[in-house]
């Protein structure tokens, strides 16, 4: 019981840094029909801008205090990427959704072949502060404290983006924008300045996410093609949950989470099933669309 | 004085076909001038044309500006309502929401829309997507009506309604017509009848008369152009 607790806790954690990587994808395509291949380039970003802002600081600063400064890092590096993306990218290609595809893919292509150049393909160590690392002990569980992290990451997001969506006005003209862009346009509203906010905001998802899937399962290492295998997940995750639902990438993340961590555990172990974890995701996406084509949420916000 | 709207030339083509072969449209300021013709026309098109939503080529003004190349949001600023076919709420927001949504001056007329759709008044925190056909017609006037502005593009407002609402809202659009210049496009003749003043009919993507919408009178000119036989 204990075993199966822990593996819940750590499946939820996984859930919760899949939802940070796919929500940001799903709103984009929601709003703009762009299957936005660049998106684990933004969480990649995220994580070196994190390791670079936290591994040149003075380490007199004091771990803890780096590690902050190093989410916000994350935070301000993937939304900056996705950014400049829309503005220069995306932009003069409005209304060409192959060519919008096409140029996430090589721009994905392109900045991870310089990030190889610059930086190698070993894999970079994100200093973290002790405690990151330790476990906490909760009613005869050890659980680690990292994944206590990504959890309350989570579920901030989750729950500040609910409110951006439903409260203010950018919010609420998001949402009508992923029901009916031309209506929103004809009702005075600039729509690409929601197409940019949109990217920048999902590409501040992205960059944490980068991050934290580091901190958390990778032993706090980075490397250049981290964020195109956790965008396979995330795109998964988008699918599960209705493309432009955040609830629905909410419940699809969790999902995904639980399910890799069950099998992995429990299955992974016997001889020739280590991949059944990530064999049983894509098992549970076929079962939902032969359920529900158009994902738990359709394609209501 | 300016015309609301001054067209002339348009041509729209959507997928390969000419839909629209060079309309030219006058619209004056004030009252409500129809624009008629049988299904696939190009009506709609021809709305759609005016806001920027399709490309065409041609001179189009609004309100005095001329407004070629301009995005949708530029030339509804210049002060266009526009009512959509099928009404086009966004069904996932409150009306309350709706409504915010198309606030685009400071002190939006709320009195002036609930008072004519007082009904709507109690319905704020409804989603839209849950309204009847009629209470959603009534969300989408009351878009375009918010901000006071002075001409409103108005697409088949009746399509779809009981015909006891279509009398509802011929009563609010009448009081529409006194706030604003409005551009209609409709099938239900004896709506058009009632609320306007001027027709322009079009036939395959072309102008084929501009007259008085007293003319409807004559079941000549509706079967000709509109292929029905008379006012219903």
């Amino acid at each position: 019981m204990n075993v199966f607790l822990a593996l819940t806790f750590s499946g939820v954690a996984l859930g919760a840094v899949y939802f940070l990587a796919a929500s940001g994808l799903s709103l984009i395509y929601g709003l703009m029909d762009i299957l936005n291949f660049a998106h684990g380039l933004f969480m990649t970003l995220g994580a070196y801008a994190a390791w670079d802002v936290a591994s040149h600081l003075p380490a007199s600063w004091g771990a803890p205090l780096l590690f902050a400064i190093a989410i916000v890092a994350s935070i301000l590096g993937g939304a900056l990427a996705a950014g400049l993306t829309e503005v220069v990218i995306i932009r003069p290609l409005y209304g060409r959704p192959i060519g919008q595809i096409l140029v996430t893919i090589g721009l994905d292509l392109a900045v991870v072949g310089l990030l190889l150049g610059g930086f190698g393909s070993n894999s970079l160590s994100v200093p973290v502060p002790l405690w990151l690392i330790e476990a906490s002990h909760v009613g005869g569980l050890s659980l680690p404290n990292s994944d206590f992290v990504a959890l309350i990451a989570g579920a901030v997001v989750l729950v500040s983006l609910e409110l951006f969506l439903r409260k203010t006005r950018y919010g609420i003209t998001i949402r009508a924008g992923v029901e009916n862009r031309d209506m929103v346009s004809a009702l005075g509203i600039n729509v690409g300045r929601a197409f940019t906010l949109v990217f920048v905001i999902g590409g501040a998802m992205a960059g944490l996410a980068g991050l934290l899937y580091a901190v958390v399962f990778s032993g706090d290492l980075i490397s250049p093609t981290q964020g195109d295998s956790l965008l396979i997940f995330a795109f998964i995750v988008v699918v599960i949950g209705g493309l432009g639902s955040i609830r629905g990438s909410a419940v699809a993340a969790l999902a995904v989470g639980l399910v890799q961590d069950y099998t992995n555990f429990y299955l992974g172990s016997h001889p020739g099933m280590a991949e059944i974890g990530n064999l049983s995701v894509v098992l549970l996406l076929a079962v939902v669309l032969e359920w529900r084509p158009r994902g738990l949420f359709g394609s209501t916000l | 004085m300016t015309n609301a709207l001054d067209v002339s030339d348009l041509h729209v083509t959507i997928a390969g076909s000419h839909v629209l072969q060079g309309v030219s449209i006058e619209v004056p300021v004030g009252g409500v001038t129809a624009l008629l013709g049988r299904n696939g026309v190009g009506k709609t098109t021809t709305l759609r044309a005016l806001l920027g939503l399709v490309a065409s080529t041609g001179a189009i003004s609004v309100l005095g500006t001329d407004v070629r190349g301009w995005s949708t949001h530029r030339i509804v600023r210049l002060g266009v309502g526009y009512v959509p076919e099928d009404r086009d709420v966004f069904a996932g927001l409150t009306v309350a929401e709706n409504l915010r949504l198309a606030e685009r001056v400071d002190e939006p007329r709320y009195d002036e829309v609930y008072a004519i759709f007082p009904e709507l008044r109690e319905r704020t925190r409804q989603r839209a997507g849950t309204l009847s056909g009629g209470q959603q017609q009534m969300v989408s006037i009351a878009r375009a009506l918010l901000n006071g502005w002075p001409l409103l593009l108005v697409d088949e407002p009746s399509k779809g309604l009981a015909p006891r609402l279509v009398s509802e809202l011929a009563d609010a659009l009448e009081r529409v017509a006194t706030l604003a210049t409005v551009l209609l496009v409709e099938q239900n003749l004896a709506l058009v009848r009632r609320l306007a003043q001027r027709i322009v009919v079009l036939d395959h993507g072309e102008v084929v008369h501009v007259g008085d919408a007293h003319e409807l009178d004559d079941p000549e000119l509706a079967k000709r152009f509109l292929g029905v036989t008379g006012v219903r």
